[in-house]
Order: C-alpha cells, then sequence, then structure tokens
C-alpha cells in the first residue's frame, strides 16, 4: 500500500517524445514544462498507460517576482505514484499559460482562483473570470507588490 | 397537450440556512427541474493564504482553525505536518499519538454535523441533528480540557502539540466511549434503516467513480463512488501506521452512499480511538524548538492529511523568513464542489439542497 514518486527525470523522457519542446528542464522531484505546452502535457501524463496521472491533487502559484511558478501535484490512483510538473511564466503584465481543465476537471475552480488572486490566465478555460472577489476588483492580491 | 413552462432562475443563498455557510448557487429550474447550475463563492474571503505570508510559522496555526472551523485539530494537523516536512523534523512518540487521537475526536465531532444537518435537509427537523449534537458537545468538552477552547483549538503545533494531557482528560474520555457507544447505536436504529430516508437518498444524483476522479474530488464523496483512497492508509503519517483501521468503500455513489461512508467512518475512528488509548505511553510531547522557526531559503513542503472532508494539503515555500515565502492552501471543500453542477443537473428542486448537504461543504475552507 506504499506510494512511489514518479521522478522528474522519468517524466521528462516521457514528455519529450510526446510533446517535442515542452521541457525546460527537471530534477529528482518535478519536471519543469513551457507553459504554452501544458494542455498537451496534461493530455499525455493523463492518457500514458505507465504514468496514469488520472487525479490532479492541486494547482498552486507562486510569485518569484521575476516569474511565476505554477505547480500541478498529481496522482495516480490505480498504480499509487505521485509525481510534480511545474511551469515558469514571464512577465507581470498579461502571463499566460495553458489551461488543463479540458483534462482534469477538478483544475476549474483552481486556475480560476490562480487568475483571481495571482493574475496569471489560463488560455483555453471555459469561464475565466474571478472567483473568491468580484469582477471589477483591481489588482490580484496575492502577488508580491499588491499593497 | 404539452405545457409551455418558462425557465427560472432562482438564487439560493448566500443567506439561505441550508446551505451550510454563505454558499450560495444561481439555479435555473424548467419547472421543477434543474437544467443550469453556477455556483458563486467568495462571501466568506479572508484571505488566509495572503495573511499566512505575514505571520511566522508557529501563529500561522491560528489561522488553519478557521479554515474549517467543525474540524481545526484536522486542519492544525495538516499545516504541522508540512511545516515539519520543511523543517525536517519529527515529533516525539507521544505527541504523534495525541495528534492521532485527537484528530480522530475531531473527525466524529464533524461526521456527526454532516449527518445530523444532512438528516435535518431531508425534513427530519430536530431530533437526529440534537442526537447528534449531543455527542458531538461532550467531544467538545474534552478538547476544552486539552486546550481551553472548543472551536479555535490551535492544539498543535510544528514539533508535537501545545501541552501534555490534564490528568482528568483520560477518564473524561473513557466515560465519553462508554456513553459514545450506546449513542451512537440509537442514531444508527434511527437513521441506517430509515425507509424516508433510503426513499429520498438511494439512486439521487449518483457520482461514477470516473467523474469523482476526474474532478479531483477527495475524502467521503470520492469513497462513496467506489475508490478506496485514504490517505492515512497510502501515506500514513504521525501515529496512523501503528493502528489498524478500514476505509469504507460505498458501491454507488449516491446520497445514501456519501451518507452511509460517514457513518461507518465514525466508527472506524472509535477504532483508532480506543487504539491510541491503549498504545500511548508516557514521554515528551513536544520538540524543543526555537520559537521563530526559520527554514532553508528554497525549500518546499506538501503536506497532506485525509481531513474529515477530504484531501488538505499545504503547499509552503520558504524563502528563508520567519513567515512562509507562500502557504497555498488546497481545501477538500472547494475542490468537491466541482461537481455540484453533476450532482444537481436533470434532479428535481426538493432533491438540490439534499444533494448539497450529502457533499459536506465547509464555507470557511471554500472561500478561505
Amino acid at each position: 500500500m506504499t506510494l512511489s514518486i514518479v521522478s522528474g527525470e522519468t517524466l521528462a523522457q516521457r514528455l519529450q517524445d510526446a510533446v517535442p519542446n515542452s521541457v525546460v528542464g527537471w530534477d529528482d522531484a518535478a519536471v519543469w514544462v513551457e507553459p504554452s505546452s501544458l494542455g498537451s502535457v496534461a493530455s499525455v501524463l493523463h492518457d500514458d498507460a505507465e504514468i496514469d496521472f488520472k487525479y490532479l491533487n492541486s494547482v498552486s502559484a507562486i510569485d518569484f517576482v521575476e516569474h511565476f511558478e505554477l505547480v500541478y501535484h498529481l496522482t495516480s490512483i490505480a498504480k499509487r505514484q505521485t509525481g510534480v510538473v511545474r511551469s515558469r511564466v514571464y512577465g507581470r503584465e498579461e502571463p499566460t499559460a495553458a489551461s488543463v481543465v479540458g483534462v482534469w476537471k477538478g483544475a476549474d475552480f483552481q486556475e480560476r482562483e490562480i487568475w483571481d488572486l495571482m493574475g496569471v490566465r489560463f488560455t483555453g478555460h471555459p469561464n475565466m473570470k474571478r472567483i473568491m472577489l468580484w469582477e471589477g476588483f483591481e489588482g490580484h492580491p496575492l502577488r508580491k507588490d499588491f499593497l | 397537450m404539452t405545457i409551455r413552462t418558462e425557465p427560472m432562475t432562482v438564487n439560493v443563498g448566500p443567506q439561505h440556512p441550508s446551505t451550510h455557510g454563505v454558499f450560495r448557487v444561481r439555479i435555473t429550474f424548467d419547472g421543477e427541474d434543474i437544467v443550469e447550475v453556477e455556483p458563486v463563492l467568495g462571501y466568506l474571503h479572508r484571505g488566509s493564504e495572503k495573511l499566512a505570508e505575514e505571520r511566522n510559522y508557529v501563529q500561522v496555526v491560528t489561522l488553519t482553525d478557521r479554515l474549517d472551523y467543525t474540524s481545526s485539530m484536522i486542519n492544525n494537523q495538516a499545516y504541522c505536518l508540512a511545516v515539519e516536512q520543511l523543517l525536517g523534523i519529527e515529533p516525539p512518540t507521544r505527541g504523534k499519538y495525541l495528534r492521532t487521537l485527537t484528530a480522530e475526536l475531531q473527525r466524529i465531532a464533524s461526521h456527526l454535523i454532516a449527518v445530523g444537518f444532512f438528516v435535518q435537509e431531508l425534513g427530519a427537523f430536530g431530533t437526529p441533528l440534537m442526537y447528534t449534537f449531543r455527542s458531538r458537545e461532550r467531544i467538545l468538552d474534552l478538547f476544552e480540557m486539552l486546550c481551553g477552547a472548543r472551536i479555535t483549538v490551535s492544539y498543535m503545533r510544528p514539533g508535537g502539540v501545545f501541552a501534555d494531557t490534564p490528568p482528568d482528560f483520560w477518564p473524561a474520555l473513557d466515560q465519553f466511549l462508554a456513553d459514545f457507544e450506546g449513542e451512537l447505536e440509537e442514531l444508527e436504529n434511527l437513521l441506517l434503516g430509515n425507509e424516508i430516508l433510503m426513499v429520498r437518498t438511494r439512486g439521487v444524483s449518483p457520482l461514477p467513480a470516473d467523474v469523482a476522479i476526474n474532478c479531483s474530488v477527495s475524502g467521503p464523496v470520492l469513497r462513496a463512488s467506489g475508490v478506496s483512497w485514504d490517505w492515512r492508509k497510502i501515506a500514513p503519517y504521525d501515529a496512523y501506521d501503528q493502528v489498524e483501521f478500514d476505509v469504507p468503500v460505498g458501491e454507488n455513489g449516491d446520497n445514501y452512499d456519501r451518507f452511509w461512508v460517514r457513518m461507518q467512518e465514525v466508527h472506524q475512528s472509535l477504532r483508532i480511538v480506543r487504539q491510541c488509548v491503549a498504545q500511548i505511553e508516557p514521554g515528551p510531547v513536544r520538540l524543543e524548538l526555537p520559537l521563530v522557526l526559520r527554514a532553508a531559503p528554497g525549500a518546499e513542503a506538501y503536506g497532506r492529511v485525509e481531513a474529515s472532508k477530504g484531501e488538505l494539503g499545504f503547499f509552503l515555500v520558504s524563502d528563508g523568513g520567519v513567515a512562509p515565502y507562500r502557504c497555498k492552501i488546497r481545501s477538500p471543500s472547494l475542490i468537491n464542489l466541482t461537481i455540484t453542477e453533476h450532482l444537481l443537473l436533470g434532479w428535481k428542486l426538493a432533491d438540490m439542497i439534499v444533494s448539497l448537504g450529502s457533499v459536506d461543504i465547509n464555507m470557511g475552507e471554500v472561500d478561505r
């Protein structure tokens, strides 16, 4: 009943063949991918028989000031393994990444929350509007330069 | 002859008594049938994640109480596990057992609320809810003995728990365990085979396993759909690797199964509490740590527990300072709401509140 961890290297190897030019780098814990390729990366990891990431635990966004970092914690319930996919989004005016809602419906509210509080827009999301704050609120409060 | 009906949009909440807090959902009805659903959130948004960036690692514990205020012990536990992972420390054995014990008592209290309100929403006004609240009060009394607070406990700390138990705690716990046996039986006799409850909930709003997984649903809702997935079993934390318990799993994922899984989990939690009482030994309850903790710059940790409502995760990022650089809260209630549309579409007005109640959301955790 133990849980194993899929290393960033394994994920990178799978992705390099399936989605050309998507992988930026990797370490033991995670693989970094291009924000614009997140949608296709998601469907590869979801459908791959060995990796089988059918379950998306959480989507987090971190403001490192010089870039935003998106972190996807993933789990395979059948294979009992977890993995992490990360993506760096540059620019503060209109940072955008591809949505993964088409693959994991569970990302719906979390991507809206990231847009609302962190200001990273997801292209391909069916309902990209604020979730916690009201439309018309100025700024994105979880950014480090807010306040 | 067919009668033409106009669709009508109704706002349920945010002040509706049956939406478990300030949850609002816009529903379009065609006659009595639900044709469109849109959850509207944010009425209890306090910015907990931002507030956590302004407080040191120990002070953030008080913020976690106010997330899901019906299971504050488990919130404390999830956060403390994340901080311990960040610092690379482990609490002493007695501390681990006390955490497991209080977390399971809290799970019982939380499930009692869920079950009580679920039945209340079916129209059983008062009686079953008062039965469940009677038992829950006793658990809150136990918490008061431990830390002086009933709801916002802040009992756990990174590296253990705040203080050891007072001497009169153990007799009081034994008395509660003895009494609760009968109270639970009484409640089950009243509810489990109840014909009205079965007719109203069986086969209503079923959730297939693949939809549940795709929507990142967790906790009793996921297990009711037949997926045996419990973080206490998959990746045991604290003392869960020392105790035996089963993971109850439903079949159809309908409203009845979600209710049934919670009732069974109360039994399993009782089992765990009893084993903790039998196994716990004297010793230190908390590591000697500086008052202000600092993690290495760039350190990250994702601490997760099986909370009463599902997978509760804290994703902490450190920049070497006294406060977390980023504290993301993966709240089960928010993500479990993803299935609202799936549960309600095509069902009737009368099933709506019951189906929402069967998911057991807590707005303090949804909006944070």
